[in-house]
């Protein structure tokens, strides 16, 4: 437990004294929060590919499926990496293609938002795909339990949704030390400046990825430009100088979209996705909310650059912390 | 784009939602909702109010927040706003429509 007025971490058997406090707790999924998600069907026909045991459960199941409605449902937002139950979808359709039974497999998406993509421009431009890929989407639909005895969701205006396989994002929350400590807002989230990363409540306390309230993607890509602006304004807090309000929400999402073919977007606080190239304006070699294969070599290039380069904190070139507009059609 | 709702011409989005929350009031509330076929009672005010309260505190608007709010259950924040509540209240109350983030 975080003792902020004490300025101590209390662990089980001893405490931590801190002079700076960084809190980059993440988030979980909760799947208790929704009333019958998390019963006797558990990773039976409902599942969450958001844990190591899910995603597990969820790959052996998919191995003997048979076939019929799968959902791919989100329960409410915010959810860590936004993006990932689309890819989800794609991904499965190409999975099922290539077993040769995608004939027998309905795949529907279900979300809270207006759209399956919540950014206009990205739903104008990417619409096309859940057509070509014979992905349904169920959109506002705001679940308020699982009928899991009669497989089927049911939203608060009794709308109700059958489905033989279930694949949900249950709610995405803060770790429970953040309630215990008092420190977060209804879902655990550490309420925390949007563009210096210092909490509201402690000036001494910063924050930082998924287990803040930001109004940007819970996603790695954030967590990765916020750490170089939290990195000055700590060194900045400690001389005693003003803090830099530089983050701007950055965030750089592929979205894998089967068949060897990835979809990257780029985007802010206030820059929605749109089309371009990146990260070199006019070249690319990535292309910017368009299908390409050249994107998901990328995706597979980013597996070395993430463990040569992210994590020992070698700098990325040409991508910097905040976004450009460069390269973008704005 | 301007529009003239209540006979008072306003600022607002394309879809329909003020861009100026000082231009709103209770007529043009009414006007709104009239658009969207509700008849504003009791109940709905109070909702307004609360959703107006958080959109000034800058705090997100959600289902969950609804439910947690204790002005209102979320079965009967649906039935005084029927499909999409969440948007066509907001639209209603004057405030910005809840985005999710991407
Ligand atoms: C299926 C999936 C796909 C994704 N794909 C992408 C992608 O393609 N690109 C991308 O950018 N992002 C992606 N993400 C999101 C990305 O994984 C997260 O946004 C990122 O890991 C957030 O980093 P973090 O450090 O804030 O939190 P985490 O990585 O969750 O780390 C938090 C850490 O804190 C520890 N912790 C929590 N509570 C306590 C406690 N009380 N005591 C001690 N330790 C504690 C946890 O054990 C954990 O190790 C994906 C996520 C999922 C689930």
């Amino acid at each position: 437990m975080i003792l902020p007025d004490e300025q101590k971490v209390q662990l089980q058997t001893k405490s931590l004294d801190y002079d700076i406090l960084i809190i980059a707790t993440g988030t979980k999924i909760v799947p208790e929060e929704t009333e019958g998600m998390k019963g006797p069907m558990w990773h039976k026909n409902i599942f969450d590919f958001y844990t190591y045991e899910g995603a597990k459960a969820l790959r052996n199941k998919l191995r003997k499926w048979k076939g019929g409605t799968m959902l791919v449902h989100i329960t409410e937002m915010p959810i860590k990496c936004p993006v990932a139950p689309l890819e989800f979808a794609f991904l499965a359709d190409a999975f099922f293609t290539n077993k040769g039974m995608r004939d027998s497999v309905h795949i529907k998406i279900v979300t809270p938002l207006s759209g399956v993509f919540t950014k206009q421009k990205a739903n104008e431009a990417l619409h096309h795909l859940l057509i070509e890929k014979n992905i349904e989407e169920v959109t506002d639909f705001n679940i308020e339990r699982v009928d899991y005895e009669n497989n089927k969701i049911i939203d608060y205006a009794d709308r109700e949704v059958a489905y033989d396989l279930l694949v949900t994002v249950p709610t995405n929350m803060g770790d429970p030390v953040i309630e215990r400590s008092g420190l977060g807002d209804e879902l655990h989230f550490v309420p925390t400046h949007k563009t210096t990363l210092q909490t509201i409540a402690h000036e001494n306390i910063f924050a930082l990825g998924d287990a803040t309230n930001l109004p940007a993607s819970k996603a790695g890509s954030v967590a990765h430009f916020e750490a170089e602006i939290l990195t000055e304004n700590i060194l900045r807090y400690i001389d005693g100088q003003p803090l830099k309000k530089e983050f701007d929400g950055h965030a750089n999402c592929f979205i894998e979209t089967g068949y060897n073919k990835a979809l990257l977007i780029d985007f802010n606080y206030t820059q929605e996705p749109v089309t371009g190239t990146f990260p070199f304006p006019g070249v690319g070699p990535l292309k910017l909310l368009e299908e390409s294969r050249s994107n998901h070599w990328g995706k597979m290039a980013f597996r070395w650059i993430y463990w040569n380069m992210l994590i020992k904190g070698v700098h990325i070139p040409f991508v910097s912390a905040t976004m450009t507009k460069k390269g973008k059609n704005i | 784009m301007k529009k003239v709702i209540a006979n008072t011409t306003v600022e607002c989005t394309e879809e329909g939602y003020l861009t100026d929350f000082g231009q709103w009031n209770k007529d043009i509330a009414r006007a709104i909702a009239k658009e969207q076929g509700i008849e504003l009672g009791d109940d709905h005010w109070k909702v307004i109010e609360y959703l107006q309260e958080k959109h000034q505190k800058e705090e997100a608007l959600t289902i969950r927040g609804i439910k947690k709010s204790g002005v209102i259950d979320v079965k009967t924040f649906y039935k005084l706003f029927p499909g999409g509540p969440l948007k066509k209240a907001t639209m209603i109350a004057g405030i910005p429509k809840p985005k999710g983030c991407i």
